[in-house]
């Protein structure tokens, strides 16, 4: 079975905490991704998501707070604004934009957590490898 | 290149019993500049750190990674010990690879490649840490109290007595909140008003705490220990700096105002004092209902104030104050009759709330204590009292459990059979929950003296017949359907927060959980405080209390301001923005993103500048900046990529 690798960009006071109640509560999810811990989702650039791409990740997950939650009052609607341009982007590259994901995950929400992991590797399993052209194209 | 030393943690079984940590250890000491790596059973253990302090010293590490547990439980038990080795402790950093991953997952295989990614990824971050030092800003030693109801007036004493300033803010024309309403408490029936009064009276007197009544926050800016807040005064139309608090102005006004703290009992003029024992005990004019106001005439209390303190052309103001810390203590509502619409939606004249029965009993109330129906004054002679109205209902109403409740209506029925020996109590209950000191004995004693007769069931319906009023319950005991005939029935409708508080938590950007109650930053270990440092929770607006718990959770409040307020300055995390004056070409994006006012222009060098003490990290300013001359300290985009390489397994 094809293994995708996923990037997971998680903001430390929601989505990185629900990810902590997750190991807390023993719930187990697919080993695919890797957490990348930032303060908050309004740090996550673009560039580094296309990097991710270029550098061989077959998903990106970007997990912020629920709207109107982030400490830091409005990141989360930028990160909202810079996805949505983003994927359009990843359109012209070729790159099926499913493979971003974005998800607003609370620090009580281990559960969902959990979940999203396992959907979303299955959804990259089902969508399977990337092409090495595109991932060309991200570089 | 940078000398690195890895440790990896066991955590007992709990990493190594899926995560192979010496494999963790041997892999990752292949990288290049990692020059020690080794596992270790219990890394935060004293051993463990004293592990990691003696290979700083002898290994002469630049940088170290303790591949652990969540750096939420021990970044800065780990950091502090690089600190006594003498390494900057902003070089050192923790891997989660327990939390976020050998408690997620099972495959062995899988999870320490996973795991050796995750320490891999850090050690690239720690290769271009840089050496930080903590922002040191001075503290504001001046507290900002936000509700004058007892949890607010225990919290501005506690700071008061400290020898620090303390402004209390109360949108009431007086302090006292709910605890002033009460008739006597349980489990002790000890009368409120003679428990509340003095503790009224001292922050009236004490010369450290500003009361500003008849005032909202209107808006707060800064950081823990600066900040700013603007305060509006409502215009009370009277001159309290003058009034002597005679009362005559308020005795000839001729307009007649139900009266919110009688629960519309009683009536009071359009100037009044809410309650005799108000503080301050200065009269303010609703202006909805001043005569003078609506038709330019009248002007009674004007021409009877002898010393001129009436005063119709005063206007609302605001003060701008500078505080170091904030205790929020908004208070609660109970939930309206309006929205209990099985129950008659409030229409029903003689279904009134737990408050209102409160103001029946209390001496000083609309009756004087006597127990009298609102539709004909009668006395009444069956009683049903209907407990979690609104409460533990998550079809219809709130989740959860009001916690007063049980303990409140025991009460009213005890009291009403002291008051009306002849009368009939009956309690309509899901469970009765007796946890406090006193209280199980309190509720026995009710239930086997006082002739209280208790029914486990839900009322299905409340309504009117007649001079009756008519509930229709079930109790779960017997199995029964129950209908009683009351002459009164008194509903303990639900502990909700208050419309206020949704506002005040945008103004103050802190946090409410589900229900509308302030969260706190942890549910055991911090329950006095907001996720945003330099504020505090204390009484009802967290979430349902009673007295002796709102005044202990005030106190700790307190004690956490206090020690706020002993430290000389205060630190902060160094991981800010910074720009590169260079690269920067001004285009000003930055500004226009920060949330905290932390980005400025600098016009002579042309170039966005950071203020350090402002700004809260959050890297906002990084992801807009389009030339990459703002970064993050110890975030940088380099670092980023690099981390993301790592954890891909390339290079
Ligand atoms: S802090 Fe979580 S999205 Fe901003």
């Amino acid at each position: 079975m094809f293994e995708p690798r996923i990037i997971c960009f998680l903001c430390t006071w929601c989505a990185g905490a629900g990810a902590d109640l997750a190991g807390t509560s023993r719930l187990e999810y697919t080993p695919n991704g890797v957490n990348i811990r930032f303060m908050c989702s309004g740090r996550i650039d673009p560039e580094h998501v296309l990097w991710a791409f270029g550098k061989g990740a077959d998903g990106v997950l970007i997990g912020g707070c629920h709207p109107g939650d982030c400490h830091y009052m409005d990141g989360n609607y930028k990160t909202m604004a810079r996805v949505a341009l983003l994927s359009r982007l990843l359109d012209d590259f070729g790159i099926n934009r499913a493979r971003l994901r974005l998800e607003w995950i609370s620090a009580a929400e281990g559960a969902k957590f959990a979940s999203v992991m396992n959907d979303f590797t299955e959804k990259l399993r089902s969508l399977g490898p990337m092409k090495p052209a595109t991932r060309e194209m991200a570089r | 290149m940078k000398r690195i030393g890895v440790f990896v943690c066991h955590c007992g079984i709990n990493i190594a019993s899926t995560v192979d940590v010496q494999k963790v250890a041997e892999e990752v000491g292949k990288m290049p500049g990692v020059v020690f790596a080794t596992d270790y059973i219990y890394m935060c253990s004293d051993p463990g750190q004293a592990l990691v302090r003696e290979k700083i010293r002898e290994e002469n590490l630049d940088a170290v990674i303790v591949a652990a547990c969540s750096p939420n439980l021990h970044e800065s038990t780990f950091r502090t010990a690089a600190g006594e080795a003498g390494l900057n402790p902003w070089q050192l950093e923790i891997a989660n690879i327990r939390e976020q991953c050998s408690w997620v997952h099972s495959d062995r295989e899988k999870a320490t490649e996973k795991a050796i990614r995750i320490v891999k990824a850090m050690v690239e971050k720690t290769r271009l840490n840089e050496s930080l030092d903590p922002i040191s800003v001075p503290i504001t030693r001046k507290a900002l109290v936000i509700g004058g109801g007892i949890a607010g007036i225990q919290a501005a004493l506690d700071i008061a007595d400290a020898g620090y300033e303390v402004i209390l803010v109360e949108k009431e024309p007086s302090i006292g909140g709910h605890m002033a309403q009460l008739s006597e408490t349980f489990p002790t029936l000890d009368c409120s008003q003679c428990i509340l009064t003095p503790k009224m009276v001292a922050v009236g007197k004490h010369g450290n705490i500003e009361l500003m009544t008849y005032s909202t926050v209107e808006e707060i800016s800064g950081y823990v220990g600066n900040f700013t807040v603007k305060i509006r005064r409502k215009a009370a139309y009277v001159d309290w700096s003058i009034c002597t608090g005679c009362g005559q102005c308020t005795e000839v006004c001729p307009a007649k105002v139900p009266s919110s703290f009688d629960r519309n009992f009683s009536t009071h003029g359009a100037v009044y004092v809410p309650f005799p024992q108000a503080v301050p005990n200065k009269p303010v004019i609703d202006r909805e209902h001043c005569i003078h106001f609506k038709t330019g005439k009248c002007g009674l209390c004007e021409k009877t104030c002898e010393i001129g303190a009436i005063r119709f052309d005063q206007e609302d103001q605001v003060f701008r104050r500078e505080v170091g810390a904030v205790v929020v203590a908004a208070g609660y509502d109970t939930l309206p009759l309006s929205e209990l619409k099985e129950y008659g939606a409030g229409r029903v004249p003689d279904v009134i709330d737990g408050l209102a029965f409160e103001r029946l009993l209390s001496a000083s109330g609309p009756t004087n204590g006597e127990i009298r129906r609102p539709s004909d004054g009668k006395v009444p002679k069956e009683v049903v009292f209907v407990q979690c109205a609104g409460s533990r209902d998550p079809e219809r109403h709130k989740p959860y459990c009001s916690k007063i409740c049980c303990m409140y209506t025991t009460k009213h029925a005890l009291l009403y059979r002291h008051r009306v020996h002849d009368g009939q109590p009956y309690i309509f209950y899901i469970d009765i929950r007796t946890g406090g000191k006193g209280y199980e004995e309190f509720y026995h004693r009710a239930e086997e003296d006082e002739g209280i007769i208790y029914l486990r069931g839900k009322v299905a319906k409340i309504f009117r017949d007649g001079a009756e009023t008519v509930v229709w319950g079930t109790d779960t005991l017997t199995g029964k359907n129950v209908e009683i005939r009351a002459d009164l029935v008194v509903l303990a409708t639900a502990v909700i927060p208050r419309k206020s508080t949704a506002r005040l938590v945008r103004k103050l950007h802190i946090q409410a959980g589900p229900n509308g109650f302030l969260a706190e930053a942890h549910p055991k270990l911090r329950p006095v405080e907001s996720i945003n440092s330099g504020f505090y929770l204390a009484g009802a607006a967290q979430g349902p209390k009673d007295i002796p718990e709102s005044v202990a959770q005030a106190g700790g409040a307190a004690c956490k301001v206090i020690s706020l307020f002993s430290r000389n300055r205060l630190e902060q995390d160094p991981a800010v923005a910074w720009v590169d004056e260079d690269l920067c070409g001004g285009c000003r994006i930055c500004i226009s993103v920060c949330p905290y006012d932390a980005r400025k222009f600098d016009e002579e060098k042309g170039i966005a500048v950071v203020n350090e003490a402002l700004c809260e990290g959050c890297g906002s300013c990084v992801a807009a900046c389009a030339c990459g001359a703002t970064q993050q300290k110890n975030l940088t985009d380099v670092q980023i990529k690099n981390m993301i390489t790592a954890s891909l397994g390339g290079k």
